[in-house]
């Protein structure tokens, strides 16, 4: 039985990668048809609906799923790759994995990650909810909300955020001082000088925040505009408040179109705020230039803030996958396994030995 | 199926048979410059069963999203139980409502769509339970119930936990029923309910609605199975290009129809073996 099983896949491998199809295969239908199919000058060996093969039973065979060799030609060489990456990186010096590890958790690493982790946190949820309230004005059906909406989007995403960065920074050279009071007239609720109110912290929160809500209204509007019309209809028709159809309804259906986007662009945000450098805000990155520049060890601190930021990217990555796993409940008939669940699987189905079979045998 | 054949359920449905006057006078509805709606009336009493046919873009839809006012009339009026849908009157004016009135005004009236329309990230218990909680302020632990028991009645309360893409179209569209059900409206609006489904979906949708005109609820249904509409019909009303031609019992309207083009169009739609 063994040895026919083998011969069948031997004689599979060896007929595939041949153009003309072998004597032996030729005999199957759908081998003739493509033959005939392919040279339709030639005469067709057998006429249609006339049976010249022997009836076989094949209900006892064993099936056999088909090899694929170059498949693991393919994984060796990948896998030499990464073990030379893997062999070089740990093995030349000049990585100085040393010095690495020392200024790894060092407390100003540590200070500068807290501070990228704070604008990170604090930027992307304002502009979120920022860019939120501005995709519901585009949306709305006032041209004024409509078009200042859209001047915001258009004004904040062709401006370079390092522009915008220093303007804010600088707002206290354009405006001395900022004050709260009735316009054309000398009554002032409140006043303050413009440079005590925007501090370093204030300019990249404030540069962030608005850079982000300008891309995240895009993204949120996207994401408003894939859900079909007739569940707000359906809502409507139903008595359900406007707030509660925008909030139960149609969100958690647009999160679907929104997360991967959106965590596009927190990732892209932990970097970007890696641009503060420039107001001398010491964050993760400006921290590590400092450091480096005393130093000369450049390559080793630069690999530091790379290694955090990959850490940062890393959980990111995990949070993104259970949330959208989370808002896929019932778009999908049935949801995808999670990681764990499907490396249980793996092992249940793969493992070296037949579990099954050797549970039979006890 | 015998879920659903099986009696009226709760005395509710029996009390609203003293409701539901619908009164549509002389609605008119324009889409750019086509002229959708010119000028229909129609009468539907207490408990009754309205089922309008028609070719297509003769304005039936339209004429059912008037009712529960998603579609806003250029012209006309239509009122339920003498209360206007939609307006108020002011001095020699009909103002419209803000859209909290039109929202309170709406869980009276239920409606059915083609597309089913059903909230896909929520289970079918969900979709029943949500606009009693949020609209009826009515507590969960009671909503939840009196759906359990509407989901008993269309003959799915063990899909209770299902969400919408696992179930299918003819399911689909009896939890969709029972949503409009959990209002306990006085009207219910059907908006070609079968026209979505596999041929052999259709009936169990239908002896729903079926079950549903005799519970005293008024029902209008734009439908095109002509064999349902005969069935279950009080009044047949034959629509096209945008007015009612002409309006009867199903005998009437089937047997014997008067106007040319309401002959015409039962030719091509009823099939010759179909006898009344």
């Amino acid at each position: 039985m063994s040895s026919a099983v083998t011969t069948v896949a031997q004689s599979a491998q060896q007929s595939a990668p041949e153009p003309a199809p072998a004597s032996a295969v030729a005999e199957s239908p759908t081998a003739a048809a493509a033959q005939s199919a392919a040279a339709p000058g030639a005469a067709a060996p057998a006429a249609p609906g006339a049976v010249d093969w022997p009836a076989a039973d094949y209900s006892g065979y064993k099936l056999v799923p088909a090899r694929h060799p170059w498949r693991w030609v393919g994984t060796v060489m990948v896998a030499l790759g990464v073990v030379a990456v893997a062999w070089s990186l740990a093995t030349n010096p000049r990585w100085e994995w040393g010095v690495v590890a020392q200024w790894f958790t060092a407390q100003s690493v540590v200070n500068g990650l807290v501070e990228t982790l704070k604008l990170t946190a604090i930027s992307g949820a304002l502009g979120f909810v920022l860019g939120f309230i501005l995709a519901l004005m585009r949306l709305s059906a006032s041209p004024l909300l409509v078009s200042v909406s859209w001047t915001f989007s258009w004004i904040f995403r062709s401006t370079p955020l390092l522009v915008q960065m220093l303007l804010w920074y600088n707002l206290g050279y354009l405006y001395e001082k900022i004050s709260l009071g009735i316009p054309f007239t000398d009554i002032r609720f409140f006043e303050v000088q413009t440079t005590t109110l925007i501090s370093q912290f204030a300019a990249a929160v404030l540069g962030l925040t608005l850079n982000q809500a300008a891309y995240s209204a895009e993204i949120i509007r996207g994401g408003i505009l894939s859900v079909d019309q007739g569940q707000l209809e359906a809502a409507a028709a139903l008595g359900i408040p406007a707030w509660r159809r925008s909030t139960r309804i149609v969100l958690p259906q647009a999160m679907r179109a929104i997360l991967p986007t959106a965590f596009n662009e927190i990732i892209g945000l932990v970097k970007g705020t890696s641009i503060v450098y420039v107001l001398a805000y010491s964050e993760l990155f400006y921290t590590v230039q400092v450091i480096y520049n005393r130093t000369q060890q450049v390559l080793p601190l630069l690999l530091v803030a790379t290694l955090w930021y990959v850490a940062i990217t890393s959980v990111l990555s995990v949070f993104q996958y259970y949330i959208e796993r989370h808002y896929s409940k019932g778009a999908v008939r049935n949801l995808p396994l999670t990681p764990l669940q499907k490396a249980r699987k793996f092992f249940a189905t793969h493992a070296p030995v037949n579990l099954d079979r050797a549970k039979e045998g006890r | 199926m015998s879920a659903v054949i099986e009696g009226p359920t709760t005395a509710a449905p029996a009390a609203a048979a003293t409701r539901g006057h619908v009164d549509i006078t002389n609605v008119r509805k324009s889409f750019g410059s086509t002229e959708v709606l010119k000028g229909v009336s129609l009468t539907v009493p207490p408990g009754g069963v309205a089922v309008i046919v028609g070719p297509s873009g003769s304005g039936k839809s339209t004429l059912l999203r008037t009712i529960n006012h998603l579609e806003k009339v250029d012209g006309g009026y239509i009122t339920i139980d003498g209360q206007l849908v939609g307006y108020q009157v002011r001095g020699n004016k009909l103002h419209e409502l803000r859209e909290k009135d039109i929202l309170k005004q709406r869980t009276d009236i239920g409606m059915v769509f083609q597309n089913f329309n059903l909230f896909p990230h929520l289970t079918a218990l969900e979709n029943v339970t949500e606009a009693p909680v949020v609209a009826l302020h009515r507590n969960k632990a009671e909503a939840r119930k009196r759906a359990l028991e509407l989901l008993d009645r269309v003959g799915l309360k063990d899909r209770a936990a299902a969400y919408p893409r696992q179930l299918s179209g003819g399911q689909q569209q009896r939890i969709a029923i029972a949503r409009a059900l959990a209002l306990d409206p006085k009207i219910l609006l059907f908006d070609e309910p079968t026209s979505a489904l596999d041929p052999e979906l259709v009936n169990e949708v239908l002896d729903v609605i079926r079950e549903l005109a005799t519970s005293g609820t008024t029902l209008i249904i734009v439908t095109h199975e002509m064999g349902f509409a005969r069935d279950v019909a009080d009044t047949v009303v034959f629509m096209d290009e945008g007015q009612i031609v002409e309006q009867g019992s199903p005998q009437e309207i089937f047997a014997n129809p008067r106007e040319p083009r309401t002959r015409s169009f039962f030719s091509k739609v009823i099939e010759p073996a179909f006898n009344i």
